[in-house]
């Protein structure tokens, strides 16, 4: 493969490179954020820097999100002329629309605040507790004038104990922060976090105050989590649904995960995201049973029971119906004659839909399980992968053992693991992909791409089995052959985003 | 512990005096209540049926919502309600985690029922009751209905 070695690694540093200078529309200033998309759109296309399936976005951490969310309570707190806390909770009533929230706010002022739960103004009356003589809890029914009880302004008083009891839960086992409503039949009112500073506390309050964040996070359009298990991070990217059917937007956390940001999976393109749930979808159904059942079983013409011939003669009567028929024409049988046991009638009209549907099925069965069995053989290869990365650590130490190699030195063994790992994830996405795209004159490029990039990943996956004393006279060879996988992966992504951003695929179902 | 002291109260009460058309029937212990329900006025749909209504308490009752169906058996049908499936499962906001209230309780549920019944002139099960009845494998308060109309 030594023509194959003018694709090396130093070609692709310079524009593989994302450049991060025109994603600063940052979580503070995105004000107007859904007024310029015609802009910001025609923005990007001009731009060569990045490739055409990679796309703009930042990475945060908690600090970040909790003093953006700061940052904005505190300039709408100046303009509405409300205290920070009221802000806030006019802020998560409206999800962070700050727009909607400013309009509305200065165009019905009391009905604003009365349906996020503030109505009349709190300052004047903090919230305190008190005991309150001849008080009876509607909650626990305990009555008693030493009971301690709170109410917010909506003036619902319940025992403290109960009010405890009831955050509790809501915090605790429903995750619920910035809605907790009163506990009284039918009150709208918010408990702000004034009164739940007053009520709860300790670990109770910290796990308030994170949800309190995680919401923000939740509310915004453009900001999303991390999915993977324990990452704290948050990603922004300005890529909205409506965009999905021409974009695979997948995104890389400072945790090392990559997922899609238009539906958290695990990253997968190239095929768009509802062509991933479709995919997922019908793996996971029984429609493939289905399709199982009339590939190897025959309906009786008449009544459509389902019949599998285990044996026999081809003079079939149907158990239900006693429909009598041939399974070889699936004719009747009364136009067979006395030509019994041996159906010489292929070309008799009466059988030609019912073998037709048939073929049809199996065919269609044929070609899901040609593109499923190597779906699946890349995603086990995936899964394996954690083993290939033990693995290859170990090799490396053992490499650096036996020829005296240093850590730096023995490094492309591990960008050759990467390397694989990556191009198995888009591989197997390829072959779901191709199983929705209809037949033009690009699926033949798409085919070689794939093609290609399949016999990379399997040469270099091969140089991984050899023996470590041949490893050495290998690192050549194999950091070239990594470089070049990694080529033809970003050659078949960008080839596949740039004609779904163009809309040039034809897909045999509907995506959305 | 808090449900307990809580049911308990409100058992001595129920004891003590029932609104029209409900009937306590069991309540031997504080995880488990049945309670019969009546239609009072003519309404041709609910006549001369009584329906059973099993209450399952957690924990944490009044703060969370009991988990509240029909059942079925010789005597009590499960009545006919655009929002009752045909398994016993309601879908009623009252009884959701949105619009449970801890102030309700066993008779104030019983009462909203009742007068659900009362109103209602369909004869008919929500769309999809099939499918769901023969599917469902979730508890009530898993599921995530949608309440889309209240006029019924």
């Amino acid at each position: 493969m030594d023509s194959d070695d003018d694709f090396n690694s130093s070609q692709m540093s310079d524009d593989e490179f994302m450049g991060g200078q025109d994603s600063d529309d940052s979580l503070g200033d995105d004000s107007d954020y859904q007024d310029d998309v015609g802009f910001e759109s025609q923005d990007k296309d001009i731009k060569p820097t990045k490739h055409a399936y990679e796309v703009d976005f930042k990475v945060f951490n908690p600090a970040d999100i909790q003093s953006h969310q700061d940052k904005q309570v505190s300039e709408v707190s100046n303009i509405l002329g409300q205290a920070p806390e009221a802000t806030a909770i006019l802020l998560r009533h409206l999800r962070w629309n700050k727009e909607r929230l400013i309009d509305q706010y200065m165009e019905k002022t009391d009905e604003v605040l009365e349906s996020a739960g503030l109505g009349e103004t709190a300052q004047t009356h903090p919230p305190r507790i008190e005991k309150v003589p001849g008080f009876a809890c509607d909650i626990c029914c305990e009555d008693g004038p030493d009971l301690d009880t709170f109410a917010m302004k909506c003036g619902h008083r319940f025992c403290v104990d109960c009010y405890q009891q009831y955050l509790q839960t809501k915090i605790k086992d429903e995750g619920e922060a910035a809605r907790i409503r009163c506990p009284g039949d039918a009150c709208n009112r918010i408990v702000d976090s004034k009164s739940l500073d007053l009520l709860v506390s300790g670990r109770l309050k910290d796990r308030y105050q994170e949800l309190l964040t995680r919401t923000y996070v939740d509310d915004k359009e453009n900001l999303r989590w991390c999915p993977a298990p324990n990452c704290v991070y948050a990603i922004e990217c300005s890529v909205k649904d409506k965009e999905l059917k021409r974009i695979v937007p997948t995104v890389h956390c400072e945790c090392g995960h990559y997922f899609c940001f238009g539906c958290s999976l695990n990253d997968h393109q190239p095929a768009p995201c509802s062509l991933v749930k479709k995919w997922l979808k019908k793996c996971a159904d029984d429609s493939e049973t289905a399709n199982w059942i009339s590939a190897n079983t025959k309906e009786c013409p008449k009544c459509a029971s389902t019949i599998e011939k285990n044996g026999g003669c081809n003079h079939m009567t149907c158990r239900k119906c006693r429909n009598e028929f041939c399974w070889m024409c699936m004719g009747v049988w009364s136009e067979h004659g006395t030509s019994w046991y041996n159906c010489n009638r292929f070309e008799e009209k009466s059988g030609f839909e019912a073998r037709d549907a048939q073929a049809k099925s199996r065919q269609s069965l044929e070609r899901y399980l040609h593109y499923y069995n190597r779906y699946a053989n890349h995603e086990q290869s995936a899964k394996l992968d954690k083993d290939i990365y033990l693995k290859t650590e170990k090799k490396m130490t053992q490499l650096q053992n036996t020829t005296g190699m240093s850590w730096i030195e023995v490094q492309f063994m591990d960008s050759a693991s990467q390397a694989l790992q990556q191009c198995r994830q888009t591989l197997k996405w390829t072959y779901a992909f191709a199983y929705y795209l209809a037949r033009n004159n690009l699926t033949e490029i798409f085919e070689d791409n794939q093609k290609d990039l399949e016999m990379a990943v399997e040469n270099l996956s091969e140089m991984f089995e050899k023996p470590i004393d041949q490893l050495k006279g290998l690192k050549v060879e194999m950091m070239d052959k990594t470089a070049y996988c990694n080529k033809r992966r970003i050659i078949l992504l960008d080839d596949t985003a740039e004609n779904l951003k163009s809309g040039n695929w034809e897909f045999n179902v509907q995506i959305v | 512990m808090f449900a307990s002291k809580r049911l308990s109260k409100e058992l001595s009460k129920l004891h003590d005096k029932l609104p029209p058309g409900i009937t306590l029937i069991k309540a031997d212990d504080f995880t488990e209540w049945l309670m019969d329900i009546r239609v009072i006025d003519s309404n041709p749909l609910y006549q001369d049926e009584v329906y059973r209504l099993k209450f399952v308490f957690s924990q944490t009752y009044p703060i969370e919502a009991p988990e509240v169906v029909f059942v079925k058996d010789e005597d009590h049908p499960i009545p006919w309600h655009p929002h009752v499936y045909s398994n016993g499962i309601i879908c009623l906001d009252l009884l959701d985690r949105q619009g449970w209230s801890p102030v309700h309780n066993v008779e104030s549920v019983c009462v909203s029922l009742q007068s659900m019944l009362t109103s209602n002139t369909k004869q008919e099960r929500p769309p999809g009751d099939e499918h769901f009845v023969k599917h469902n494998k979730q508890r009530p308060k898993d599921i995530n209905f949608v309440f889309h109309d209240n006029q019924v």
